[in-house]
This record gives C-alpha cells, structure tokens and sequence, in this order.
C-alpha cells in the first residue's frame, strides 16, 4: 500500500531584542550561568511583568511577511506545568487568541512552487536552560540556569500541509530566512535561536483523514530534522504494515544514531490548564503598529529574488545563491552599480568571493573585499591590464590582505603583456624553438595552436593576453 | 458536573500535591459543593456577552526595550536548597 505523509512544523525563534520579554534583563548568549535574571524571570512572588514593544514589532513584522491577519487583541496565558527550567510552574504564552493568524508562505522544492499555510504566530517567553552535570559531584543531579528565561520567542505554527522531508527542509529554511533577512532572529540552530519541532504522521494515499501524529524534537539542524522525519516515515510504515497501531507521543531524535526514541515522561497527558494572564493586560494592536511594522519592512527573500532575475537577467539558480542572504544581496547590488555586467559579478561573487568567506568562516559583512574592490578588480580585467586567470589570485591576495587590486597587480609586476612589439618577440622565440611542431603546423595539424600559445604564456609566466597571441602565432605560421 | 476521586486525583498529581486516601474524599466533596454553587451562574443567559476576563479598561501596556539589569549571581541562588557552578542544583532530570 502507499502512504502519504503528512507534517507540520512549530518554529521557535528567539527575538533579537537588547532586554527580555517582560523585565529588563540583558539577553546576550553566552553570559556566566544566572548573571542575567531578576525578581521577574526569577519567578518571586509579587513581581509583575511588563511587555516589551519590540518584541512586538518584531512579532508584527513576521505576521506581516508570512501574510497573516494580525488580532487587533491577543491575549497572553499561563501554560502551566513543572520542569525545573521554569521557575514560575508556567510559562506566558498566548493560547486562544494568538497575535496572528491565517497566513502562508510560498517555498520552493525541488523546481516546483508549494504553498505551506501558517496556522498562527504567537508570542511567549523562553524557558531556562538545564545543564547535566558531568564529574563525581555532579552525578545525579542537573543545573539550573536561568538567563535564557523570559527571552522572547514567536512560535510559528504550519499547517499539515508539508508532505516530504525535503520539502519540510525547505519550509524551515524559508521561515528562517525571512527571520533573518527581518534581522528579528539571528536563525542560529546550534545556538537553539531558531529551534523546530516536527509533527509527522502517515496515512493510506486519498485517505483524507489525518493519521496519529508524532511529535518530534531535537532536530538543530536542517540535516537532521529530515533525518528524524525520514526515520519516522519508515518507522511508521513498518508499524502500520505490520499491522501496529502508532501511538501518539513525543520522541526525541538521537543525531548520533539516526533515530528517534520515545520520550517516556511520567508527565500525564499534555494538560497544560491555560488560562488568561492575570498580571498582563490583552495586546492592544493598533493601526500604526501595523504600520510602523509595515513600513520598516526590507524587501523579502522571495521578492528580491524574483526582482533579480528579473532586473539583472541572472539565472533563478544565482539568483537564489545571491539573495540567501541579505547582506551578500546588498554587496551584489553594490557591486553590480560599480561595475555592471550582472552575470560577470554574480560569477565573482557566488565563486571566488563565497569560496574565500566559506573556507575563512567569514559572514560577508567582514568580507576585506569591497563591493567598491571587486568592482576595480574587475575593471583591470575588462580593460585588458590583467588577465581573468591573475585575476583570481589578485582576488585571493585581496581577501587575504584587505588590499585593493592595483596595488597588488604593480607590486607582483602581473599586468598583462599586450603590447605586440614584446609579443612578437615571444612568439618568435616559441616557433624558433619548435620546428617539428611548426612543420606539423603548416601541414594542416592546426590544433597545434593551443600549443604555442602555451609556450608563450609559460615564457611569459602567464602574462601574455592569450588572445592576441593567438593572433599572432597564426599570422606568423599562415 | 461530577467529581470523582479520579479527578481529585489527577489534579492532585498535576499540582505535585501528595493527598492521603482521607483527605481525596474530604476534597471531592468539598470540590463537589464549590463546583456546584459556581454551577448557579451557568443559569444565567450570556449568549452574545463577552467573558470579562479584564476588569480594568483595555489599553496599550508596553515599554521601551531597554537592559535594566540583573541582580548578582549570589542573590540570585540565595534561596536555592542546593547550586554547584552558578547554576540552581537539581535531582538529574534525563537518565
């Protein structure tokens, strides 16, 4: 029998705010253990929370791009339950009335369009962190800290509207590029800013009524969260095939086998007993939050690409590498001004400008080559001073040293001979010393060419401008 | 709406409370008698009226992101039974 798939994902972000949700604790990573928590995110009796504005821009900002119909009034809830990572016994988040609602974003798999619905966003606030202790002392026991309570999260919930692994991959990498490009979310997943949970269940193709779904956590990679899914696809249709009923339940996905694993909580059934926040009033959204949110929005990854291939005639496939990111679009477009000829920067940029930042793991906002660099680089090339093959290791030289290109070329004497006088000579020379292949030549083997023009770019360690040397060689032996 | 045991129960264990066998029957009744006089409002027509969940006037409550600041690492944990390496110490949570 054929089964579909069918999943949907929960996205949490952390929001790229200076203070917390509710108080005003820094929210940097990577602080020492309970260094950035007070009476509020501490959970003391009497304290009250207070929210923060731009977390909710922020949130706004992401309904607005996964077009979804913000409430004018969402209300905050107690998600109650006890785990030592949260210090009140519940969690704010908001439950029946969600900041927004009903929106979508359009992903691309494989070649092909997709439409992913999202059920809602909603605002809440992150939990601690445990951390199992290692050594004698520790054995037996967790620790507890507290920075991370309180940062400010948005969940994005899809609909079940994802059919395979790859195309759930896609989804979150859309969903997080959009976050990024909003600069609302730094999308770093080892770093558990952008975390994602799975639900994935199986059902008889035609079959229009949902299966018993899993949920899984775990995943802080794209890899792995299709690896968990295509584990759990296979593991579901060896269970219905062999006539097994699938539970619904949590499991954890193990990177280091493959698999996931029952999560066995003794926790009873999710029995969360939510209930509005009595210490927050609702959320008042009101027309010019929109419209701040609104106004301040960049242009989205979707939209840039479509523009790029569009305005600069670049292939989708450049077109997607460069708008990946936001910053490596922007040096594009800067580039493209200085210089023009779109297809010959976007071949510098996503070649040798990506191949340096990716093996020096530098982001390209500390690229030591300028928009304004590349394109006097690419200048000298055009003119006909340097060869495209010198050109790359300027480039590299460039990178390495932060220098600009003509300083480099003047240094290491690389400008390209075109000078015919000096040529000639060259050319001379390399006939001189070959009269086999000169004979063979002018009896009509003519592919010989290449050859002396690889004599005279040896002699000249590269320098020659090959194309008149070319020239020049068939003039001479015609 | 009856109260069993069971529900005395399952809430007790959501809540983390140990309840003696005597004390789960004093609570259903008790529980039982409260439900059933909040029960008294539900004869009350609400259709169309809202849940009045606020009792103050709806309006925009934020502030500006701004760091304030913590408090220090010891008053942090000065309550906690047990800390080891700045951090709250807990019985081991995963196996």
């Amino acid at each position: 029998m054929k089964y579909e798939t069918v999943i949907g994902l929960e996205v949490h972000a952390q929001l790229l705010t200076d203070s917390k949700l509710f108080c005003g604790c820094r929210t940097r990573f990577g602080a020492g253990p309970n260094t950035q928590v007070c009476p509020v995110c501490l959970g003391m009796p009497g304290v009250l929370p207070v929210l923060n504005a731009k977390a909710m821009d922020y949130a706004l900002k992401m309904a607005l791009a996964v077009n979804c119909a913000v409430n004018k009034k969402s209300v905050f809830a107690r998600k109650n339950y006890f785990y030592p990572d949260l210090p009140k016994g519940y969690q704010i988040s908001q439950y029946s009335e969600p900041l927004a609602e009903k929106g979508f974003i359009d992903i691309e798999n494989l070649g092909s369009a997709r439409r992913i619905g999202i059920t809602r966003i909603h605002m809440e606030e992150d939990a601690g962190k445990l951390l199992h202790g290692e050594g004698p002392d520790e054995e037996g026991a967790s620790l507890v800290d507290l920075n991370r309570t309180g940062v400010p999260l948005i969940e994005i919930v899809s609909e079940p509207d994802i059919r395979t692994p790859d195309e759930a991959v896609s989804y979150l990498k859309a969903i997080r590029d959009i976050l990024v490009y909003l600069e609302i979310c730094d999308g770093n997943m080892q770093e558990g800013s952008l975390r994602c949970d799975a639900n994935v269940s199986i059902r008889p193709a035609g079959e229009k009524k949902l299966g018993t779904k899993i949920e899984l956590k775990n995943m802080n990679s794209f890899k792995f969260l299709k690896d968990a899914v295509v584990y759990e696809i296979d593991r579901q249709t060896e269970a219905v095939e062999s006539g097994e009923r699938v539970i619904q339940e949590t499991r954890l996905f193990d990177p280091s086998a493959g698999v996931t694993r029952s999560m066995r909580t003794k926790e009873e059934a999710h029995d969360y007993r939510y209930f509005p926040e009595p210490d927050l009033l609702p959320l008042i959204v009101g027309e010019d939050d929109i419209e701040k949110a609104r106004s301040s929005m960049p242009e989205l990854p979707a939209g840039k690409k479509a523009r790029f291939i569009k305005e600069y005639s670049i292939p989708a496939y450049d077109a997607g590498v460069l708008t990946a990111h936001r910053r490596l679009a922007d040096f594009y477009e800067s580039s493209v001004r200085l210089f023009g000829e779109p297809k010959t920067v976007s071949n510098w940029v996503m070649g040798e400008l990506l191949r340096l930042l990716n093996e020096h793991s530098k982001d390209i906002t500390d690229s030591p080559v300028t928009p304004e660099k590349l394109a006097a680089l690419l200048k000298l090339v055009k003119n006909g001073d340097i060869s495209g093959k010198a050109a790359k290791e300027v480039f590299e030289e460039m990178f390495t040293t932060g220098r600009d290109a003509a300083s480099i070329v003047n240094e290491k004497g690389m400008t390209q001979i075109s000078d015919e006088g000096e040529l000639a000579r060259a050319v001379d020379e390399a006939i001189g010393r070959n009269p086999d292949s000169v004979e063979k030549y002018r009896a009509g083997k003519t592919k010989l060419l290449g050859f002396f023009v690889g004599e005279v770019l040896k002699a000249t360690k590269g320098r020659a401008n090959p194309g008149l040397v070319a020239e020049l060689v068939k003039k001479k032996l015609s | 709406m009856p109260i069993t045991k069971k529900d005395v129960e399952h809430v007790a264990e959501l809540a983390r409370l140990a309840l003696t066998e005597e004390e789960k029957e004093l609570y259903t009744g008790q529980l039982q008698r409260i439900l059933d006089y909040v029960e008294t409002l539900s004869g009350v027509n609400t259709r169309g009226v809202p849940p009045t969940t606020y009792t103050v006037p709806e309006r925009k409550a934020v502030r500006a992101d701004t760091v304030i600041g913590s408090i220090p690492q010891e008053d942090a944990l000065s309550n906690a039974p047990e800390k080891a390496k700045g951090c709250f110490r807990v019985p081991r949570i995963i196996e």
